[in-house]
């Protein structure tokens, strides 16, 4: 889960990290009035993306009024396609120089890796790519946590005067990190300002979503995040759903046969809408919430069931499926593919009801085939 | 000969008296696999269907003398669970939860390296070296034994390929499936270079997915390292980036861990790589004739 900026900034001063005196607006009254109180300022769009400097999403103002009008527009616009229902105004500081540091889990070894670079404000992926010299890296074992040397070599790169502010923050910055389950916290740019100070500008921290439950604190900044009302729909049903560009439906069990199934819809020349696995054992209840979900999205024009019973039985995930359309109203064609245990029966039972709507498939990239055919 | 997993493997199983602990304690059972000893806490003395069940898993080695563990319990106990059984001497540790905060598994990796003991998953399906043992939720019925080594970060889409395998007649050696989690115990690597070692596997299938390198890293050690023939398979070409497909680890992150970038890693080191299931099967049967 990716926090927006404003949130991470929350969970920044919760662990006494000093930042730039800013405030949260949801309207452009309420933008204006908080400009009048904290002087010129940048607007910031909240959104969980990147790019927002360049896209528009960071407009400076000099007066409440123009902070109020760059948020409305912002607010009416949206940000890259996205839905905008918050912004940060931050107060302009002097900035002497821009830096980058950030601390996140590196999959490959196992462990966490803190990064630090004179060069921040722009894309460290870019840097990375171009002058990997430039960043410099310890890898952190969270057995053992950040230590001083590890600090030490990391702000070593940083203006002298910069580095006794940048260690203290990179701590501060670690213990967010490892306190709050995080995968990423990202500050880039950090500013030094002329007066001195070390500040975060930005904030960019992603949560675990398997730690949750440790967090009922963080859990309940998802409310903040607007969802497409499909995704919405699929999340109260607790189903794992994402909505993509296309029109072929998709339902399937088991993650990486979802995806796989994607990809072969692909193949067939179609495009899927969406991505949901209904996990092991899906019983009536799972695979009718999963329809209506499917259905509710006005971009599906047929839907395509890929099921692989391995201890899921087929003759049940048959019933399933019949069941379900007893209870939602099938609106296009459902393309049905089952394999597996039993997946004979399933099919001879789905074969006896001649529902109308349900169009059987012998493998995956027949269904695929007819599925993006029924879309056409 | 298999790998890892052979027909006397003792066998303890963490969190036996729960609904999912049971019944796939049983099937494996059921199956031919060597199951011993059971562990939930407080409920010393009881037997599931006639295995005993201990407090702790160093009591149930003590007793029984098992040697792999298999952990069916909740995602907050998980990482606690896995470490029980290294703690305990167990060589061969399976971990079948999902939903283990990577933080724990972070610790938990950290702990285990460059120790003995082999941890499979988490949030995996486990393994199952078909005629001999099955250990954990892969669906039996559908393996045949024979000659192809299979490892996966997949459930599911495992299931699918074996069985594609094994309606053309192919067997395989062992399946495992090494869990969709960021961090997990054993890799592609580890399990590549047990299949080359393994007299019995004449040719490997590697399922991958969006997310992470070990994809990558594989195709290196193949290279390097490998003579058997590999056949690959990647899901998540059309994944979006920045988007959890499912499994935790399933996510593309800035411009790395593309469906893409991993196909092409393996073909240029020569691995075929089926653009669907069914190609996949194809292909092994034409690396074995």
């Amino acid at each position: 889960m990716d926090l927006l900026e404003h949130q991470g900034k929350e969970l920044f001063e919760r662990h006494g990290i000093k930042l730039i005196p800013r405030a949260v607006a949801a309207s452009a009254a309420e933008a204006r009035g908080a400009a009048g109180r904290l002087g010129p300022v940048a607007v910031k769009v909240q959104v969980q993306a990147g790019g927002r400097g360049k896209g528009g999403g960071i407009v400076l103002a000099k007066t409440p009024e123009e902070a109020g009008r760059a948020a409305r527009k912002m607010f009416e616009d949206g940000f890259n396609g996205m839905t905008v229902t918050r912004v940060l105004l931050e107060r302009l500081v002097d900035i002497e120089r821009e830096l980058y540091m950030a601390v996140t889990l590196d999959r490959a070894e196992q462990r966490y890796v803190a990064m630090t670079s004179s060069e921040g404000g722009i894309d460290i992926e870019e840097v990375a790519a171009t002058r990997p010299e430039a960043i410099r890296r310890a890898a952190i074992d969270p057995l053992l946590g950040l230590k001083p040397f590890h600090v030490r070599r990391l702000v070593g790169g940083f203006p002298e005067d910069a580095r006794d502010g940048a260690g203290a923050l990179l701590e501060r910055i670690y213990e967010v990190l490892i306190t709050n389950d995080a995968t990423l916290v990202e500050v880039n740019p950090l500013a030094v300002l002329k007066d001195g100070r070390v500040v975060p500008l930005d904030a960019k921290v992603t949560i675990d979503d398997n730690a949750l439950y440790r967090h009922p604190d963080l859990a309940e900044y998802a409310s903040a995040f607007p969802l497409e009302p499909t995704e919405a729909r699929a999340r109260e049903l607790g189903l794992q759903y994402v909505k993509l560009d296309g029109q072929v439906g998709i339902i399937g069990n088991g993650a990486g046969l979802v995806m796989s199934t994607l990809d072969v819809v692909q193949q067939a020349g179609g495009a899927a809408a969406n991505f949901l696995d209904v996990g092991g054992g899906a019983g009536a209840d799972v695979m009718a919430a999963s329809l209506e979900v499917i259905l509710s999205d006005p971009a599906v024009r047929s839907v395509l069931v890929n099921i692989f019973g391995g201890i899921t039985r087929g003759d049940l995930v048959a019933r399933g499926i019949l069941e379900a359309l007893e209870r939602v109203e099938a609106t296009v064609p459902i393309v049905v593919r089952l394999d597996g245990t039993n997946a004979e029966e399933g099919r001879r039972i789905l074969a006896d009801a001649g529902h109308t709507r349900i169009v059987p498939a012998a493998t995956m990239l027949e269904a695929a085939r007819l599925a993006v055919e029924a879309a056409a | 000969m298999a790998v890892l997993l052979e027909a006397d493997t003792p066998v303890v199983v963490q969190g036996i008296t729960g609904k999912e602990g049971r019944f796939h304690t049983l099937r494996n059972r059921d199956y031919g696999t060597n199951v011993v000893a059971g562990v939930t806490p407080g409920k010393a003395g009881e037997d599931v269907e006639g295995i005993p069940v201990f407090d702790s898993v160093a009591e149930a080695v003590e007793a029984t003398g098992a040697d792999a563990s298999i952990t069916f319990v909740p995602a907050r106990f998980a990482a606690d669970a896995i470490l029980e059984a290294a703690d305990a001497g167990v060589s061969l540790i399976v971990c079948i939860t999902e939903g283990i905060p990577v933080l724990d598994m972070a610790r938990v990796a950290n702990y285990l390296r460059g120790k003995e003991h082999v941890l499979i998953g988490p949030n995996c399906p486990g393994l199952i070296s078909p005629g001999k043992a099955n250990l954990g939720i892969i669906p039996g019925e559908i393996t045949k034994e024979g000659g192809v080594g299979l490892v996966s970060r997949s459930g599911t889409l495992t299931y699918q390929i074996m069985n594609e395998l094994t309606q053309r007649g192919i067997g395989q050696s062992t399946c495992i499936g090494i869990g969709g989690d960021p961090i997990i115990g054993t890799g592609f690597v580890d399990v590549l270079a047990r299949f080359e070692a393994d007299p019995q596997t004449e040719a490997v299938v590697l399922i991958g997915e969006i997310g992470g390198s070990d994809e990558e890293r594989a195709a290196e050690y193949i290279a390097e390292h490998m003579t058997k023939p590999v056949v690959a398979y990647v899901a998540g070409f059309t994944a979006p980036p920045g988007k959890r497909m499912g499994h935790a680890g399933a996510i593309i992150t800035g411009s790395t861990g593309t469906a893409q970038a991993k196909a092409e890693a393996f073909e240029a080191v020569g691995v075929r790589v089926g653009r669907n299931p069914t190609e996949v099967a194809e292909l092994v049967e034409a690396a074995l004739s």
